[in-house]
């Protein structure tokens, strides 16, 4: 008998070093271990620590056949996208940022002036995505910019995925300037087409060749074989594969993923979102099949009074079952104490409702909505951004639901609303909990043995069972 | 390769006619942007600004157009392509009124030219073929 095959599967957190073991030939996970994020001084410090955290659990480390890894390290991949005009080519630029699992810090439209160039200077991104015209379309702006971003002294790798036509030119600037760009399709080939995957190819490249060095990742290099991509990149593949399946194996179908994290609550979704309704007319820009959006104002720990505010504090008390100063209160202690974990019942109710609140907002924000438009030849239905009311499978994850209780009741806030009939969110799909943090690394696994990643994502995830207090039943 | 944006501007669903236009501008060679139906006046100018196009056709079927069409090469100009040539067509008023008025009105709003009901798609070619030939000579557009 052979022994069976292993996976170490690592994620150099903001915070900490997570490792999952998965056993490749029974797939499931033999292992966790966890060490402190330590890429500010020697990342090998933190790995380190993890892995004897996991071998103490294991009793001894297998002979992992891959050594995969995923980092959100050291603020993320922090990028900035300039694009021309806010709603097309911009807005393209953002979303192959976001899924290429990028940290936004800035997205700039039309022509950069000085002003924005001394902001991109400060934002010192690690990546920048210049866009802008369909093929054959304008060149005037995109030249502008890159024209002006080859003179400024701007040392990160630039991504150029606009205007063919304007390749040429923007490159030669670069070059005359002693700087290179990384060519990719554009985003928007055609007008209204939006093409996002090769410019995610090319970051995601840049991210492995350079900025992997460049954040001093590559220091425990011999302790793994490769960095693959963004954690939030990799928790996208990994809820690519769950939705879509392979190889003749069915996935969960249409999904999405919300991760309340204490900075941002991310939410990502698989669907094509098109309109469902018959004569429902679509407006604006094509979603991405793979999508991801990011909150960065509904974290659950640094932005605990933007969450309330939006909730409507009258809202969030009757939720959370406190009253207004007690809420007051208890905002000011998490606000204060963002590594606080919730300790009485009071806490815990706050805590809930808080997850909630994100949970809620955050999904509201990512799907699409539709409004009546009245015309003389009757009301027509027309849709903005992704329908997400019929995917089939929901999953949340992040400490709050993770380490929460009623998780089931926090993953609720994210469903249709009869009091908003005009939001496009889910109406009754599977509630999955991802309560071992395993869809990064079915991500990373999924570029390796997809099958193998499959069967483990599907296997791993817990199926919630929703009773809520608000009595919505779930027609799994 | 000139490209022409067009759609059926405010809140009209009347896209067969501009359907069959777009099909024949593109037979006629020309790199089609079709908007479809219910086109938002800056959704076509956003368009042309991405696409550099070097035309908008704006359809009107519904007898609104005149408050749909309002300031429309103003805000072409506000977009930074304030000399692009365009054109509107279709059931432009409420009501039968004499031609010559409701043409007057619309190129008084800034449109190069203005296109009666059952106007055939072989004269908006030639007019845009004239057009084109005139601004390759520094005209804004053909006499005739």
């Amino acid at each position: 008998m052979t022994a069976n095959r292993h996976a170490l599967l690592i994620d150099f957190g903001s915070t900490y070093t997570k490792l999952r073991a998965v056993d490749l030939d029974d797939p499931r996970i033999v292992g966790a271990g966890q060490g402190p994020s330590t890429v500010d001084s020697d990342i090998t410090v933190g790995l380190v620590r993890a892995l004897d955290d996991l071998e103490a659990k294991l009793g001894i480390l297998p002979a992992f056949s891959y050594r995969l890894a995923s980092s959100s390290a050291a603020g993320g991949l922090r990028m900035v996208t300039v694009g021309l005009v806010r709603e097309l080519t911009a807005e393209a630029a953002r979303q192959a940022a976001l899924g290429a699992g990028a940290r936004l810090v800035g997205s700039f439209a039309y022509k950069l002036t000085s002003g924005d160039l001394e902001e991109i200077a400060v934002l010192d991104p690690d990546i920048l995505l210049l866009v802008g015209g369909t093929d054959g379309g304008n060149e005037e702006t995109v030249l502008h910019n890159g024209a002006m971003l080859a003179r400024e002294s701007l040392s990160c790798p630039v991504v150029f995925a606009g205007n063919r036509n304007a390749l040429d030119g923007v490159r030669a600037e670069f070059e005359q300037a002693g700087k290179n760009i990384v060519a990719a399709d554009n985003v928007m080939p055609n007008f209204g087409e939006l093409n996002i995957e090769p410019a995610r190819a090319a970051i995601r490249r840049v991210f492995i060749d350079r900025i992997v060095h460049a954040k001093g990742i590559d220091r425990a290099a011999n302790m793994f074989d490769r960095v693959l991509m963004p954690t939030p990149a990799a928790v996208l593949e990994g809820a690519r594969l769950l939705g879509d399946g392979g190889h003749g194996r069915a996935g969960l179908g249409s999904l999405m993923v919300v991760d309340v994290g204490g900075a941002t609550t991310d939410v990502h979704s698989i669907a094509t979102g098109m309109p469902q309704d018959e004569g429902a007319v679509y407006q604006g820009l094509p979603p991405p099949y793979a999508m991801r959006t990011v909150e960065g104002d509904l974290g659950m720990r640094h932005n605990i009074n933007s969450i309330i505010e939006e909730t409507g504090v009258e809202i969030f008390a009757a939720d959370s079952g406190l009253d207004r100063d007690r809420v007051a209160v208890l905002t000011e202690l998490f606000s204060k104490n963002v590594g606080r974990l919730p300790e009485t019942s009071d806490e815990r109710a706050f805590d809930h409702a808080l997850a909630r609140a994100a949970v809620g907002l955050s999904v509201r924000r990512h799907a699409g909505t539709v409004e009546t438009a009245y015309t003389p030849m009757g009301p027509v239905i027309v849709q903005h951004g992704k329908d997400l009311r019929n995917v089939t499978a929901l999953i949340g994850t992040g400490g709050a639901l993770v380490h929460g209780e009623n998780s089931d009741s926090i993953l609720a806030a994210a469903l249709a609303d009869k009091s908003d009939p005009m939001s496009l969110r889910p109406r009754a799909p599977k509630l999955f909990l991802d309560k071992d943090y395993i869809l990064y690394a079915c991500g990373l696994l999924s570029m390796v043995e997809p099958d193998v990643a499959l069967d483990f994502g599907l296997a791993n995830l817990h199926p919630l069972t929703q009773e809520t207090r608000d009595g919505r039943t779930s027609v799994a | 390769m000139k490209t022409l944006v067009t759609g059926v501007i405010g809140a009209d669903t009347h896209i067969v006619g501009n359907r069959i236009l777009s099909l024949a501008l593109e037979k006629a060679g020309y790199k089609m942007v079709p908007l479809g139906a219910l086109t938002p006046a800056d959704a076509f100018i956003k368009a042309a600004v991405e696409t550099a196009a070097d035309g908008i056709m704006v359809s009107s079927l519904y007898g609104q157009g005149e408050l749909d069409c309002r300031g429309f090469r103003d805000q072409c100009m506000e977009a930074g392509i304030g000399d692009i040539l365009i054109y509107v067509g279709g059931n432009l008023v409420v009501g039968k009124q004499p031609w010559e008025e409701v043409e007057a009105r619309y190129i008084d709003m800034g449109f190069d030219r203005v296109f009666p009901p059952g106007t055939r798609p072989k004269d908006v070619i030639t007019a845009l073929e004239n057009d084109f030939a005139a601004r390759a000579e520094g005209k804004k557009r053909a006499a005739t």
